[in-house]
C-alpha cells in the first residue's frame, strides 16, 4: 500500500503531507528563534544603564541586506507561481535569482562580521582607552596601529548614534608594551555582540541551508518536472515556505539588532 | 492546490504578490526612517519599529506563505505556538522582575 | 503509481535491517538501542549506590576496570567525587534522553502508531530513518565522552551555568553537541508523528475512534516539537559560552577558583534555568504520556471491556499537554522568585494535577466489572496504577512553594520522580514489550519468567525508592558523593538536623535492593532474546484477541502493512458487545448488514 496524500490534498484536512510537515517544522523554528529573542530581551533589560550599545552595526548595510531578502522572497513566490502556471523557464529564472540573492546576503553578512573582527578596543596600562579598526598588526613589530580615537570614559563607546557620537578617526600607533588588554569586537566582547553573532549566525545557517535545498531543486531535482510535475511543484512550495520563514526572522532581527 | 491552476487565476495572485513586495520595500524604508525620529521616549521608537515589523511579517505570512487562504488546522497550530512563545517570553521576564524584597519579619 | 513491494524484495541486508525506512524496523532499532542505554544507565547508578553506601572505599569487581579505563578519577578503584558527579550527570542524561524517551515515544510509537491508524508507514519514511541516525550519533557522542581526557559532563543532567562552563574539561562540550543531535532526532520524529496521525488515518478512523495510545503519542509529539527548541537555543548559547567565551549565562563579577574570570559578564545564570526547565518540564510529560497510552491499551484488552471515560481521557491528555508549557518554574522556587510569580506557577502546577488524576481515575474505574486476565502485561499495568499514584501524589508537596522550600534538592525529589519513571513508565514499557512482542516476532515471551521479572521488579523498586522519601524529609540532599556522611550525626555529633544513623543506614539497604533489582532484570533479558527464536509460537495473528488495527495484520506485518487501506467502522474498544459472537469486535470488521437489507447476489458468469 502506498503512502497517500503525498501530492494531492487529503479531503478533510485540505492539506498534502509535506505541507503539514513543513508548518510543524516552522512552528518549532518559531520557538527556537523565540527563545533567542527572549534571551535578547533579558540581556538588554539586565544591562546596566548606558552600557547597552547603540550604533555598533551599520544601518545602510543592514537595510540593503533586508531589501535583498525581501526581493528573494518575491522571487521565491514567483518561482512557485511559475510552476503552477506551467512555465518552467520562468521558474528557473526566478529561483536562480533567489539563489543569487541568498549568496549576496551571506557575502554582505560576512563583510559585516569581518568588520567586527577587525575592530579593537585597546586598554592601556595607564588607563587610557583607544578604539578603532586595525591598520597594522605585525606580530614581529613592537607596535600596533589602529584607525580610531581615544575615549575619556568607556561609556562613550556604547552610544555611537547620540549627539556626542562623532569622533574623527586618526591613525594611532600603540607600542605593545603599553597595552594592558586588546580585545576585538567578537562575541566574547559584550553580551550584545554575543546575541548578535548567535542570532545572525543561526539565521545565516538557515539561509545557507535553504539556499542549498532550493539550489538542489533548481538543479538536479528539477528533473522531477518531467516525471511528476505536481509533486515537484509541491516541493517548490514547501521549500518556499521555509525560505519565507527565513525572511520573516530577518524582518524582526533587523530592527531589533540594528535600529532600536 | 490539487491541479495546476489556470493562468488567469494566477495572474491575479501574481499582481497581489507584487503589491505585497512593494509594501514590504516601503515598510523597510519607513522602519529605518522612523528609527531616526526622536520621539523623546525611546520606548516609542521600539514600539514603532516592532509594529512595522509585525505588519511586514503579517504580509509575508499572509500572502507569500498563503496563510490567509490556509486551513484552520495550520492556524490552530500557529496559534498554540505563538501562545507558548509569548508565555516563554512573558513569564521569564516577569520572573526576573518579581523578586523578594523582604523576609517575613522585616 | 509506485511499486514499492517489487524493489524491496531484493534489498540487501543493509537496506533491510540497517538503513531501512520501514517504521517497524526503525521502531525495533530504537527499542534495541534504547534498552542498551537503559542497561548502561542502570549500571552507572549501581556504581554510584555502592559509593554512597561505602564512601571512599574501592569498588569491588568493577573498580580496577574503571581505574584502567578512566584513570585518575577512579584511581585504586575508588570513586573520586568528580567521578561520582560524572556518573550522576550521565545517568540522568542517558536515562531521560537516550533510554526512556526513545523507547516510550520513538520505539513503541514508530512500531505501533502507523499500524493502529491503518497507515502503510509514517508520512516521511526517510526523515524517520534520519531521526534514528541522529539519535545514534547523539548517543555515541555522549558515550564517547566517558573516554575523553577529563571525562564526561559533571554538572548534572540539568547542566546549570556557570558551573558547567567553568569546569576546564571538554565533557560539557560533548554533552551539548550530543544534545543537539538528540534534539534534532526528537524534532524530526515529532514532525513525522503529528503529520502521520493527521494525514494517514485510514478511512473511517475519525479522531474519536483513535486508540488512546495514539492520542497520547500525538500530544507527546507536540510537547517535543514546541518545547525542545528553546533548549536547543540554550544549548547553542551554552556552547558559545564554553568555546567562544561569551557570557550569556555568566554574570558580571564571576570568580572561578578565587580569580575574577576574564569574561565580558552581563549574562544571567537564571536565563539558562528558565530555558532548560521550559523544555524539561514538558519532557517529564513526554516520559509519562506514552506509558499512559500503553496502560490504556492493555487494560481495555485484559478487562474485555471498553476504557471508562474515553472522552475524559482524550480531553485530559490534551489539557496536560497545554498546561505543561506554563508550569516550569516550579523547579525554580528557590532561585529568589517573588511571591506573585511563584503563586502563578504554583497555581498552574496544582491545576495540571487534575487531568493527571482524571486519567488515573479512568484507568482504575476501567477495571471495575472487568473479566480480568492476569497475564504478564496486565500485572505490570495494574502495578503501574498505584505506583504512578504514589509518584504523582508525592509531587504535590513539591508543587507547593512553601513545602518545596524544605524538600527542594533532597532525596524526596529523587524518590518522587523515580516512582513515576521507574515503577511507573518503565513498568508500562515492560508491559508493552510483553504485549507487542508476539506481533513483532510471532512468538510469546515466557509467561513464568515474565511473572518472576514482574514480582522482583515491583518489590525491589519499592525497596529502593520508598526509603528515599524518609531520607529526603530528614534533610539528605541530592548529588552528594559521600551519601550524606559529611552531614551525619556520626561525623558531627550533636549538629542540629544532622542525619541520624537510621537514615544513613538506609543507604546500605537501598544498595542491596538495587543489586537485587539488577538481578531481577536478568530473566527479562534472557527471556527477551530467547523467545525471539524459541518462544511459544502464536496460533493466530491476534493472540490477545484485541480490537485495535495492529492486531488485524499478518505477523509480522509486511512492508506496507495493509494490502489495501482498512475501513474502520467503530471505536477502538468494542469488547463484550452484546449479541456479538466473540467478546471483541475489531475496528475494521465489516458492519453486519441491517435486518431486511437485500444482499446483492453476484451475477453468474
Amino acid at each position: 500500500m502506498d503512502i497517500p496524500y503525498t501530492v494531492h490534498a487529503r479531503p478533510d484536512t485540505g492539506l498534502y503531507n509535506a505541507k503539514v510537515g513543513i508548518w510543524l517544522f516552522l512552528a518549532s523554528e518559531v520557538m527556537l528563534f523565540g527563545a533567542l529573542f527572549s534571551a535578547y530581551i533579558l540581556l538588554r533589560v539586565g544591562a546596566p544603564e548606558g552600557f547597552w550599545p547603540r550604533g555598533w552595526l551599520n544601518v545602510p548595510v543592514g537595510t540593503i541586506n533586508t531589501l535583498v531578502l525581501i526581493t528573494s522572497s518575491i522571487t521565491t513566490v514567483m518561482a512557485w507561481a511559475s510552476c503552477k502556471m506551467n512555465q518552467f523557464g520562468r521558474f528557473k529564472f526566478f529561483h536562480a535569482c533567489t539563489i543569487l540573492l541568498a549568496i549576496t546576503f551571506v557575502c554582505i553578512k560576512s563583510y559585516e562580521y569581518h568588520d567586527k573582527f577587525t575592530h579593537y578596543e585597546v586598554i592601556f596600562k595607564d588607563g587610557r582607552i583607544a578604539d578603532g579598526h586595525i591598520v597594522k598588526n605585525d606580530p614581529k613589530a613592537d607596535s600596533v596601529t589602529i584607525s580610531g580615537h581615544f575615549v575619556a570614559d568607556r561609556k562613550e563607546l556604547f552610544d555611537l548614534v547620540g549627539p556626542n557620537a562623532h569622533h574623527p578617526h586618526e591613525e594611532i600607533r600603540i607600542p605593545r608594551d603599553q597595552i594592558l588588554r586588546m580585545e576585538r569586537y567578537g562575541p566574547w566582547h559584550h553580551t550584545y555582540l554575543a546575541i548578535y553573532f548567535t542570532l545572525t549566525g543561526l539565521h545565516a545557517l538557515h539561509v545557507i541551508g535553504g539556499a542549498i535545498v532550493i539550489g538542489f531543486l533548481w538543479g538536479p531535482g528539477s528533473r522531477m518536472w518531467k516525471t511528476d510535475r505536481e509533486r515537484f511543484t509541491n516541493r517548490i512550495e514547501v521549500s518556499g515556505l521555509f525560505w519565507h520563514f527565513v525572511d520573516l526572522v530577518w524582518i524582526f532581527l533587523f530592527p531589533v539588532l540594528y535600529l532600536i | 492546490m490539487d491541479a495546476v491552476a489556470h493562468d488567469d487565476d494566477f495572474r491575479q495572485h501574481v499582481r497581489r504578490y507584487l503589491y505585497v513586495f512593494y509594501a514590504l520595500l516601503f515598510g523597510t524604508l519607513i522602519t529605518v526612517g522612523a528609527s531616526y525620529i526622536p520621539f523623546g521616549d525611546h520606548e516609542i521608537n521600539i514600539g514603532v519599529a516592532l509594529f512595522i515589523a509585525c505588519s511586514k511579517a503579517f504580509l509575508v505570512a499572509g500572502y507569500f506563505m498563503h496563510l490567509l487562504s490556509e486551513r484552520k488546522m495550520i492556524y490552530g497550530l500557529l496559534a498554540f505556538t505563538c501562545f507558548f512563545f509569548a508565555g516563554l517570553m512573558a513569564l521569564t521576564v516577569c520572573s526576573f522582575a518579581d523578586f523578594p524584597t523582604s523576609t517575613f519579619t522585616h | 503509481m509506485h511499486n514499492h513491494e517489487a524493489h524491496h524484495e531484493d534489498a540487501g541486508f543493509w537496506r533491510t535491517y540497517v538503513f531501512s525506512t520501514d517504521h517497524k524496523v526503525i521502531g525495533i532499532q530504537y527499542g534495541m538501542t534504547a534498552l542498551c542505554f537503559l542497561l548502561f544507565g542502570f549500571c552507572l547508578m549501581m556504581v554510584m549506590r555502592w559509593q554512597i553506601a561505602h564512601p571512599g572505599q574501592p569498588i569491588p569487581v568493577v573498580g580496577p576496570l574503571l581505574a584502567a579505563i578512566l584513570g585518575e578519577v577512579a584511581a585504586k578503584g575508588i570513586m573520586a567525587p568528580d567521578l561520582y558527579n560524572m556518573f550522576g550527570a550521565m545517568h540522568g542524561t542517558i536515562m531521560v534522553f537516550m533510554a526512556i524517551v526513545p523507547l516510550a515515544f520513538a520505539a513503541f510509537g514508530n512500531y505501533v502508531v502507523p499500524l493502529q491508524i491503518g497507515a502503510p508507514d509514517m508520512a516521511f519514511p526517510r526523515v524517520n530513518m534520519a531521526s534514528y541516525q541522529a539519535y545514534v550519533i547523539g548517543g555515541l557522542i555522549m558515550f564517547v565522552s566517558f573516554f575523553i581526557p577529563g571525562g564526561p559532563a559533571q554538572g548534572g543532567w540539568t547542566s546549570y551555568s556557570p558551573l558547567v562552563t567553568s569546569i576546564p574539561t571538554d565533557g560539557q562540550t560533548f554533552w551539548i553537541v550530543g544534545m543537539v543531535f538528540l534534539i534534532t532526532s526528537s524534532l524530526l520524529g515529532a514532525v513525522n508523528f503529528i503529520a502521520t496521525i493527521i494525514q494517514l488515518r485510514a478511512p473511517g478512523m475519525t479522531w474519536m475512534r483513535l486508540p488512546f495510545f495514539v492520542w497520547a503519542q500525538f500530544v507527546t509529539a507536540f510537547l517535543l516539537l514546541l518545547a525542545f527548541p528553546p533548549l536547543e537555543a540554550a544549548a547553542i548559547m551554552q556552547l558559545m559560552d564554553k568555546v567562544a567565551h561569551t557570557s550569556f549565562f555568566l554574570p558580571t563579577g564571576l570568580a572561578v577558583g578565587g580569580n575574577l574570570a576574564h569574561i565580558s559578564g552581563g549574562g544571567s545564570p537564571l536565563l539558562w534555568q528558565h530555558l532548560f526547565w521550559f523544555l524539561a518540564h514538558p519532557e517529564v510529560y513526554v516520559l509519562i504520556l506514552p506509558a499512559m497510552g500503553i496502560v490504556g491499551e492493555i487494560i481495555a484488552n485484559n478487562t474485555r471491556k471498553p476504557l471508562w471515560g474515553y472522552k475524559s481521557l482524550v480531553y485530559s491528555v490534551l489539557t496536560i499537554g497545554f498546561l505543561s508549557f506554563i508550569v516550569w518554574a516550579h523547579h525554580m522556587y528557590l532561585t529568589g522568585m517573588g511571591i506573585r510569580i511563584a503563586t502563578f506557577f504554583q497555581t498552574t502546577t496544582m491545576i495540571i494535577s487534575i487531568p493527571s488524576v482524571i486519567i488515573l481515575t479512568c484507568m482504575f474505574i476501567s477495571l471495575w466489572g472487568g473479566a480480568i486476565r492476569f497475564n504478564t502485561p496486565m500485572l505490570f499495568v495494574m502495578a503501574f496504577l498505584p505506583m504512578f499514584g504514589i509518584g504523582g501524589l508525592t509531587g504535590l508537596p513539591l508543587g507547593f512553594g512553601y513545602s518545596d522550600i524544605h524538600l527542594h534538592d533532597t532525596y524526596y525529589v529523587i524518590a518522587h520522580f523515580h516512582y513515576i519513571v521507574a515503577p511507573g513508565t518503565i513498568f508500562a514499557l515492560f508491559a508493552g514489550i510483553y504485549y507487542w512482542f508476539p506481533k513483532m516476532t510471532g512468538r510469546m515471551m515466557n509467561e513464568f519468567w515474565g511473572r518472576v521479572h514482574f514480582w522482583l521488579s515491583l518489590i525491589f523498586m519499592n525497596c529502593i525508592f520508598q526509603p528515599m522519601f524518609a531520607q529526603g524529609m530528614a534533610g539528605m540532599l541530592r548529588r552528594m558523593a559521600d551519601g550524606g556522611a559529611n552531614y551525619s550525626q556520626a561525623k558531627v555529633p550533636g549538629a542540629i538536623g544532622g542525619l541520624g544513623a537510621n537514615i544513613m543506614g538506609l543507604n546500605t539497604y537501598i544498595l542491596w535492593a538495587a543489586i537485587c533489582l539488577g538481578i531481577g532484570q536478568i530473566p527479562f533479558i534472557i527471556n527477551l532474546f530467547w523467545s525471539i527464536k524459541h518462544g511459544k509460537p502464536i496460533t493466530s495473528d491476534n493472540p490477545w484477541q484485541a480490537t485495535t488495527l495492529e492486531w488485524q495484520t499478518p505477523t509480522p506485518p509486511p512492508h506496507g502493512n495493509f494490502a489495501t487501506a482498512p475501513e474502520v467502522h467503530r471505536g477502538p474498544y468494542e469488547y463484550s458487545v452484546p449479541g456479538h459472537s466473540t467478546d471483541f469486535t475489531p475496528q475494521n470488521e465489516p458492519e453486519a448488514p441491517k435486518p431486511g437489507t437485500r444482499i446483492p447476489v453476484p451475477e453468474l458468469a
